[in-house]
């Protein structure tokens, strides 16, 4: 009997823990999101995922010049492509940003409201998190888009302005960013509650 | 400097120049090819629209060393084309031009346009159009003479 005694004690500390552990990890999941977060609305990133026809450009997020559209692949129209001034690479000589495949992300894939005023992290949580609006997509293919794609890179090395000046960087090192989506991915992608 | 070989209206040409060199410079200071123009030097205005690859690009804001080995057309060598003779035919019959100064830039925006897009609507014309400024405001005669042209390519006449 007092084995017996001794094993019920022992599984219900386990289940404790367990239950402790829960919504620790979530928690923590859901903090690491927040620093994710904190990068997409920065505008090196939510310049590119607008909810309207046009990109937005600078920290103060204005709309693009020269009457910029949209286009039905989010790469311009064919006298405006976006290929038209943005290169493979920045040009600093001239302060155009450049990267591979410029574009704007798609609607389904926006952060701003119409007002150009960023959604809430629990939106964009879901809105990331959501297989059918991001090209089918787990959370460690979320995490080798955050690590690997050339656009989400650019982010920390998106070249200078035409003043010569350098552009800002997101709030975090990318690999800071890595490591908050890592414990997030693993956290099993918790959103915060809310709208 | 350095030297790059580039392909322009289909001849070959070579040039040395800072690898930071606009490619409007390099047409215009080295190879002499005045009929791209300079307007505002930060890609708003679209006078200085050539294709490069066959995308309309602003070559004020592209480095030469970003150019790679695509071709280049320039608006002395767009007549060449089907699409852009019936652009410039067009231009012509409806008398488009007030002091041309944009002009060369409308026109590649215009080919460009009327390659991808054989019949364009309004909004076609204003969204691939919308870069491109005129001081004179020859807007209306412009999309008068997309419509004519693209009416003429579609005739088969292009």
């Amino acid at each position: 009997m007092p084995g017996l005694r001794a094993s019920l004690s022992l599984s219900a500390i386990i289940i404790a823990a367990a239950l402790w552990a829960a919504p620790s990890r979530t928690a923590q999941g859901v903090a690491a999101w927040e620093q994710v977060y904190s990068v997409l609305t920065s505008p090196r990133c939510i310049n590119c995922h607008t909810a309207t026809n046009y990109p937005q450009q600078g920290d103060d997020r204005h709309r693009h010049v020269a009457n910029v559209v949209r286009g039905p692949e989010g790469k311009g129209v064919p006298g405006l492509n976006c290929a038209g001034c943005h290169q493979e690479t920045n040009a600093d000589s001239t302060g155009v940003p450049g990267g591979h495949n410029w574009h704007l992300a798609p609607l389904e894939m926006r952060w701003q409201d119409i007002n150009d005023r960023p959604l809430s992290s629990a939106a964009v949580c879901r809105q990331l998190t959501d297989r059918s609006r991001n090209h089918n997509l787990d959370g460690p293919g979320l995490l080798k888009h955050h690590e690997e794609e050339p656009l989400v890179k650019w982010a920390w090395n998106p070249g200078l302005k035409p003043d010569g000046t350098a552009r800002t960087l997101p709030p975090l090192t990318h690999e800071q960013f890595i490591a908050a989506t890592r414990r997030w991915v693993e956290a099993g992608t918790p959103c915060p509650t809310g709208k | 400097m350095a030297t790059f070989q580039l392909t322009v209206n289909g001849q070959r040409r070579e040039v040395n120049v800072d690898p930071s060199t606009p490619l409007l410079w390099v047409l215009r200071e080295d190879l002499k090819m005045t009929g791209t123009k300079f307007g505002c030097g930060i890609s708003a205005c679209g006078a200085c629209t050539v294709h490069v690859g066959g995308v309309a690009t602003r070559s004020c804001i592209v480095p030469i060393s970003h150019l790679g080995d695509r071709p280049i057309i320039t608006i002395e060598g767009i007549s060449n084309d089907a699409v852009g003779r019936a652009v410039q035919d067009a231009w012509v019959d409806q008398d488009v031009v007030q002091c041309g100064y944009c002009q060369s830039g409308q026109i590649m925006s215009a080919v460009a346009l009327l390659k991808s897009t054989s019949r364009p609507t309004d909004q076609n014309i204003e969204e691939s159009m919308g870069g491109n400024l005129c001081r004179c405001g020859t807007y209306p005669r412009i999309r008068a003479a997309i419509k004519s042209a693209a009416a003429q390519i579609n005739k088969g006449g292009a």
